[in-house]
């Protein structure tokens, strides 16, 4: 029996099942957006972002699989100066959403990083009962270039803690690029060398600080591998994020938001096309899904128990979560779409097509 | 003294009884009513100390309009009503 965590516009889901047999068990939150989802992979907590339209970002923790679920603190910028730099800042410092939650090494028990919208970076050390706004990143001049693809302000949509070294965090901006920090946060470098943004000026297209990754995964066992669903296409790196490599759009399309890699096999990821940045719904109507099993180099397109007909699910991107088995793959969508493959994406399994729109999905580690 | 009423859509996520509280400044009578409930502040305030957009205060029948400056000098027998805004959410 696997867990599946849907976090929807109207409030958590509990997904329970195997195989091609899924239900939903329990639904928390019922009537409030629900805009990310995690379980901790130390202590099996789980943890909810709440974006509740009248009454700002919440976050709710259940320490016992969401029998009972306590509010804990939000991050939350602190005041805006009133003198400086930062004065006429033209982004408000008010967290507006919690885009991406992510669990420290087992060695920092009680720490959690959250990449929030606008793109703040926030770390708490007491399991979410404090946070404190990473400075170091936030005040770095180089935030000024950054700007809001799809919404009003840039935001942070990955954080990533590599497996080896709890110090080196890799965050993703859009639009802000690739950002690294080999120190736990005390100073940043913007890698995301490689990268093109065909949305800008042919001779600023490359600059870094101004890219679009819509999404960024890590490889486990191999952290030197990361994927990108950037706004442009897709890209690989595998030297750290140090240089980026572009990958050949495979059919029918390279735009899209989510990508999910393999923790063991750094040459295996799935993406989930839409037909471009103008028409943001699967090609010609017909949902698939993209296989690389070789870097990228190749790919195999799945369709088998996904919609091919009038189907305009779009699939955001921390909305394809792969099981810790490496091969149960869940994928959700704006409109309610779930769906949920035990062969690594190859046959799909719909379990439902009516749900709220779905922003996130994260699976129970047993 | 000042009596501060939370509406239900404001309790149903922290319970919050009425509370009254010494006439003062509209910030200090916020304030000091939400010690009874601190986690429903980051429900009123954003993280600026403002009122949130989507929140209204009426100080008995009459609106606040200004979400910053929060001055205005309530004295006893004054209420304050914080509702959930019928507006954008």
């Amino acid at each position: 029996m696997q867990t599946l965590l849907v976090a929807s516009r109207k409030g958590l889901f509990v997904v329970r099942g195997q195989g091609t047999q899924w239900a939903i068990a329990a639904h928390h939150f019922a009537g409030d957006p629900v805009t990310q989802v995690m379980v901790d992979p130390r202590n099996g907590d789980w943890y909810a972002a709440l974006r509740m339209g009248h009454f700002g970002v919440k976050l709710r923790k259940s320490t016992d699989q969401g029998a009972n679920w306590s509010e804990i603190a939000s991050p939350a910028f602190p005041a805006k100066p009133t003198k400086g730099p930062f004065a006429d800042d033209p982004t408000p410092w008010n967290v507006e959403l919690v885009w991406s939650l992510a669990a420290g090494s087992v060695a920092q028990p009680g720490t959690l990083w959250a990449g929030c919208m606008p793109a703040g970076l926030f770390k708490s050390t007491d399991g979410g009962k404090s946070w404190t706004l990473n400075t170091a990143l936030w005040e770095n001049p180089k935030r000024m270039g950054w700007f809001g693809g799809g919404n009003d302000y840039p935001g942070m949509h990955s954080v990533l803690v590599d497996p080896r070294d709890a110090q080196h965090i890799t965050v993703a901006v859009s639009c802000g690029g690739v950002w690294q920090s080999s120190n736990g946060g005390e100073s940043w470098t913007l890698t995301a060398e490689g990268m093109k943004a065909d949305y800008l000026p042919a001779d600023s297209a490359q600059d870094p600080n101004t890219q679009d990754p819509h999404r960024m995964v890590q490889c486990a066992a191999q952290p030197d591998v990361l994927w990108v669903q950037h706004h442009c296409g897709l890209y690989r790196s595998t030297n750290g994020g140090q240089h980026w490599t572009g990958i050949a759009a495979p059919k029918p399309s390279g735009f899209g938001f989510a990508v999910a890699c393999d923790p063991v096999d750094p040459l295996r990821a799935w993406f989930v096309p839409a037909q471009a940045d103008t028409h943001r719904f699967p090609k010609d109507g017909k949902m698939v899904v993209n296989r690389t099993d070789d870097g990228g180099a190749t790919f195999t397109t799945f369709t088998d128990g996904l919609p091919q007909q009038d189907a305009y699910h779009l699939v955001y991107r921390h909305s394809l979560e792969l099981a810790p088995d490496r091969q149960t793959l869940a994928m959700s969508s704006t409109t309610g779409g779930l769906w949920i493959s035990a062969d690594a994406g190859a046959r799909w399994h719909c379990v439902s097509r009516d749900l709220p729109p779905v922003a996130a999905l994260g699976w129970v580690v047993a | 003294m000042v009596i501060v009423e939370f509406a239900a859509s404001l309790r149903r996520h922290v319970p919050c009884a009425p509370q009254n509280v010494a006439p003062g400044s509209l910030r200090t009578v916020l304030e000091a009513a939400l010690t009874a409930a601190p986690e429903l502040r980051h429900y009123v305030f954003d993280d600026q100390g403002h009122i949130r957009k989507h929140v209204a205060v009426f100080i008995n029948k009459t609106m606040v309009l200004n979400r910053q400056k929060l001055d205005q000098v309530l004295v006893s027998g004054d209420s304050v009503l914080v509702i959930q805004a019928l507006t954008g959410g």
